[in-house]
């Protein structure tokens, strides 16, 4: 590691390391052969194509799905189905959000501390409007999911996540419904939250200037391979063309412009 | 077929042994409870209604005729609480509770809000499966409870008022009375006990195991009623058998 994140009040992280991991899924190799080193606390970026395996790849950290070949080590243990770890916190925010239906927002974003009876109900309510509040939400709480516009489902979400002061946090593409005023904020929020509590953070976007923003180191995957993976200023120097094109792809269309 | 059956079995276990929890879940016990309550008590009413008087219609008349008239509310009563009440409720209920149950769940697993709840360490069987087990078990057997007392209304209704028939609500319970015991009310519960058990089962294995999108739902849905009534009827025939 290249750059040693920055010292949080308390150091909740854990380590995660991926050795050798492959995954086919329904026949076609989705993942291969993908090393992986994430420091306790640090913000680890993931980028890559559309299809390329950044999803997959999050679920086999999560313990969602398990690998075909390979490790996955969270805190040095293997990783398992999250619901057999109990004293392991996980949160991640699902690229879909993935709010439960049934529920209203403020049910959701509380429902990880009602559910493990962790706080009071008046005390829950308290902290379910602070974070709603966050991510500009603000008296949202009574709505239900299906009232609720994409980015708005989204930042319930990372709301929910918010809540669980977790050891590990996942985040699929936590900016790519919002708009760029709402992106820097929830960018502000995933930093806070490293340095509060010293979180490990794994974040998947396209979105460069958050990935750049926030990244302490970034790795670049295609075609379920990692092409590289080093601090944001290695990766912008980094030789590699498809890299560079998926970098500084820009949205001029000079040719297009011209005929019309 | 047997790993489903295999898997079904050992949802069930799972379930079993988180019965600890049950306190802990208990407003979702009874939200489920009362939904399957309000979704269903109408139908049961009106269905066991109308099969108490079509036994009676049934076989009223011939037993009439060959002088058995005094047994009609003993045949009524008996077939009613030993069979018709408890594989016909359990049925209705597959098809109004085992769908809805294999529809949530199965929308659930499709939209990874089953995943959801695994990352924040909340187990799906204590969470989803263990209310709807419970509840549908209580509600069930009171359900068929209903379902008796209605069916024996029917019956009666139907004796005393049609012509070829035509026995007085007195004598027809007075002979259900002769002929019904304790014993055998309690075997109809207990079937629907059973009963209610498969169907929870049955119902949230299939909403678990959904993939693809809306049309893996419905599949899901169909097989899980389509299992649970064969399942009903088989499991009637073996208990009935045993409980001879
Ligand atoms: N459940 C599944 N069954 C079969 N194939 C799958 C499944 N989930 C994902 N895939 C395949 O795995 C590949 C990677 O999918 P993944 O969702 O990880 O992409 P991604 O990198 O997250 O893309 P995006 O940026 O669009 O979200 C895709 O080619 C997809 O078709
Ligand atoms: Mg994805």
């Amino acid at each position: 590691m290249n750059e040693s994140p920055s010292n949080p009040a308390t150091q909740r992280g854990v380590a995660v390391r991926v050795r050798g991991l492959c995954k086919r899924l329904q026949g076609t190799p989705v993942l291969q052969d993908i090393d992986l080193d994430v420091a306790p606390g640090e913000i680890f970026v993931i980028m890559g194509p559309s299809g390329s395996g950044k999803s997959v790849l999050l679920r086999h950290l999560s313990g969602l799905m398990e690998p075909d070949a390979g490790e996955v080590l969270v805190g040095g243990q293997p990783v398992r189905a999250p619901e057999l770890m109990p004293d392991y916190r996980l949160a991640m925010v699902f690229q879909s959000g993935a709010l439960l239906n049934s529920l209203t927002v403020g049910e959701n974003v509380g429902l990880f501390l009602r559910e493990h009876r962790l706080k009071p109900p008046a005390e829950i309510a308290r902290i379910v409007a602070e974070k709603l509040a966050v991510v500009g939400l603000k008296g949202q709480e009574h709505k239900l999911p299906a009232e609720l516009s994409g980015g708005m489902k989204k930042r319930a979400a990372i709301a929910r996540a918010l809540v669980i002061d977790p050891q590990l946090i996942l985040y699929d593409e936590p900016t790519s419904e919002l708009d760029p005023v709402s992106a820097s904020v929830i960018a502000e929020e995933i930093v806070r939250l490293q340095r509060r509590i010293g979180v490990t953070s794994i974040v998947v976007s396209h979105d460069r200037d958050l990935v750049f923003g926030i990244a302490d180191r970034l790795a670049v995957i295609s075609g379920g391979r990692i092409l590289a993976v080093g601090t944001p200023a290695r990766i912008r120097a980094h030789p590699n063309a498809e890299l560079q094109a998926f970098l500084n792809v820009d949205f001029q269309f000079p040719s297009l412009k011209q005929t019309v | 077929m047997f790993e489903s059956i295999g898997e079904m079995a050992l949802l069930f276990f799972r379930t079993l042994g988180s019965l600890p929890q049950v306190w802990r879940q208990r407003h979702k016990v009874c939200e489920q409870f009362f939904e399957i309550g309000n979704a269903s008590l109408l139908m049961v009413c009106i269905l066991s209604f109308f099969i108490g008087g079509v036994i009676c219609l049934l076989t009223g008349p011939v037993l009439v005729e060959r002088g058995l008239a005094s047994s009609i509310g003993g045949l009524v009563g008996i077939s009613m609480c030993k069979e018709l009440a408890p594989v016909m409720m359990s049925i209705l209920i597959a098809g109004r509770i085992g769908s809805a149950m294999a529809a949530e769940i199965g929308s659930m697993q499709v939209y990874q809000e089953i995943d959801a709840l695994r990352t924040m360490n909340i187990n799906p069987i204590h969470y989803l499966v263990l209310p709807r087990l419970v509840a549908i078990a209580v509600a069930l057997p009171l359900l068929v409870v209903f379902a008796i007392l209605i069916g024996w209304g029917g019956g009666s209704l139907v004796a005393a008022l049609n012509h070829q028939i035509s026995i007085s609500f007195q004598s027809f319970f007075a002979n259900l009375r002769d002929f019904v015991t304790v014993g055998n009310v309690a075997n109809g519960l207990l079937k629907s006990f059973v009963f209610a058990l498969v169907i929870a089962v049955v119902s949230c294995h299939q909403g678990l195991k959904t993939i693809g999108g809306p049309r893996g739902i419905g599949r899901s849905v169909t097989k899980a009623v389509v299992n649970c009534i064969v399942m009903i009827v088989i499991l009637d025939y073996f208990l009935t058998r045993l409980t001879l």
